[in-house]
């Protein structure tokens, strides 16, 4: 290889060591998958992160079947309460799992059910509280054997 | 559709009551295809309410991301001796339906 | 008497016996548990129902002869398979409900793997859940019992293994995800979370032979029965889990 060659060569490898080969954590936060969806659900309005616990096993058994539960935090009074919690997807097909609705008479602000997890992904839980405002909680869940694509 | 639900059987007035109910129903997702290459349509439960005394206490929007058989646990506050009603219907149009009693005491 | 005896022939039972749910996680083993939650119990619910329905065309249910299949089923489900006085060959408790409703309820047996058989199987054997698996191995049931002792020691399929190198040589080491288990069916009919539904025995040992790249055998196939012959005295005082949870 020519001396101007190797130069170019060179030059493009560190081009390459200095560009990540897969967007770290900052780069993720940017380009939030859920961003759009939420937008829709929430007409544009901040999602706040926290009051939200999302409680699921950090390694799924299986896609098919993988147990969840969300808890919010508040005070269920008929001034203070959680009107909704929605579930979302970063990976299944269909990113909107399920929307639960409560009320004040629902004494505490949790719901538990089974869900399908088409590979490893973050599961997110968006609740709405009685003056309008969206908090949520996610969960990181490993799944070795997926739902949802898997034809066998 | 075979379903089961459970409820306390008797609580104290105020009480917060855990609320449960277990479908028996394949929550197809029209994503699989069977032996001979069709496409099985979707169809699952999408819609889930629950009224106690004749209120409505909860109520669920379902999808093909809820697993199989579906099972969702919530609570409610324990007010009035009567009944608890389940109601759900799925894609194709099929309803569902089950209910409990429960005895308030205080 | 040959049933379960100390024979220096016999091969060797796996030991501690242990159960296919010790090998599962700890959310499958709590959903087992979970007599509400435990998705099997739908089956064991729609069962119920069935007990109680008239069947064939004598119009009779189920509960007309045996009454509270709790108290009258209770130890039933330990014994299968057996081989069958009346019809001379070995059956599993899913046939042994079939000769029933042929003979006592003159009805169509029900069609091998179908939701109502599982439905009534699980019912069935939902009474011995807790009692130990007490499969006898006799004169009538020798064969049987050695030809599914055979198999489980055959290898078989592209894979050409037998049941042995996975369950006796390698029970509790990791295939890929997966605990290796002991290969018992003291759980079924089991509601496995792969398959999204309650299934049988046989339905599990077929997936096996599929896993082995290996024709799987039809349903009612008496190398299956066989197998499950043997496999109930090889998990011999095993508790009946059924409905089981597997993943």
């Amino acid at each position: 290889m020519g001396a101007p060659a190797r130069r170019r060569f060179i030059s493009v490898l560190a081009g390459l060591a200095a560009a990540p080969l897969w967007p770290g954590r900052a780069a993720r936060a940017q380009d939030d998958p859920f961003a759009p969806l939420l937008r829709k659900i929430t007409g544009g309005a901040t999602v706040n992160p926290g009051r939200v616990t999302v409680d699921t096993p950090r390694l799924a058994d299986n896609g098919h079947s993988v147990p969840l539960k969300v808890s919010v935090v508040s005070p269920m009074t008929a001034a203070d309460h959680v009107r909704s919690i929605t579930l979302l997807s970063g990976r299944n097909p269909r990113p909107l799992i399920a929307t639960f609705h409560l009320g004040p008479k629902a004494g505490r602000p949790e719901v538990a059910t089974r869900v399908r997890l088409n590979g490893s992904q973050r599961v997110l839980a968006v609740a709405q509280l009685s003056d309008g405002s969206y908090w949520s909680g996610s969960a990181e869940v490993e799944v070795t054997e997926s739902a949802c694509l898997d034809a066998s | 559709m075979v379903a089961r639900v459970q409820i306390p059987q008797q609580a104290k007035r105020g009480e917060v009551i855990e609320v449960r109910i277990a479908i028996q129903h394949p929550m197809e997702t029209g994503f699989r295809f069977d032996l001979l290459g069709r496409a099985i349509p979707k169809n699952v439960i999408n819609n889930l309410s629950v009224r106690y005394n004749g209120a409505e206490v909860f109520r669920a929007e379902l999808g093909s991301g809820i697993a199989a058989n579906p099972y969702v646990q919530f609570c409610t506050v324990a007010e009035a001796s009567g009944e608890f009603v389940f109601e759900w219907m799925d894609d194709a149009g099929q309803r569902g339906a089950e209910r409990a009693s429960i005895t308030i005491s205080g | 008497m040959l049933a379960c005896s100390a024979n220096a022939a016999e091969p060797q039972k796996p030991a501690p016996l242990k159960s296919g749910v010790e090998f599962t996680s700890e959310d499958v083993r709590k959903l087992q548990a979970d007599d509400f939650a435990n998705p099997g119990m739908l089956w064991v619910a729609r069962g119920a129902k069935l007990w109680g329905e008239p069947a064939g065309s004598s119009g009779k249910s189920c509960a007309a002869c045996h009454g509270d299949a709790a108290k009258s089923m209770r130890g039933v489900a330990t014994r299968y398979p057996r081989v069958d006085p009346g019809a001379a060959k070995l059956v599993n408790l899913e046939g042994r409900i079939n000769l029933c409703r042929e003979r006592n309820q003159q009805a169509e047996p029900l069609k091998l793997e179908s939701d109502e058989l599982l439905a009534l199987t699980a019912y069935v054997a939902y009474p011995s859940r807790g009692l130990p698996v007490a499969v006898a191995v006799d004169p009538q049931n020798r064969k049987n019992f050695e030809r599914g002792r055979d198999l489980y020691f055959r290898r078989s399929g592209q894979m050409n293994m037998a049941c042995t190198h996975c369950h006796d040589r390698n029970w509790g080491r990791q295939l890929l995800g997966d605990t290796i288990s002991q290969g018992h069916g003291n759980g079924y009919p089991t509601y496995r979370l792969e398959w999204q539904t309650t299934g049988s025995l046989q339905r599990r040992i077929r997936a096996c032979f599929f896993g082995l790249r290996a024709e799987m055998p039809p349903y009612g196939a008496q190398d299956l029965l066989d197998l499950e012959l043997y496999l109930g005295w090889r998990a011999s005082g095993l508790p009946i889990e059924t409905p089981g949870v597997r993943r």
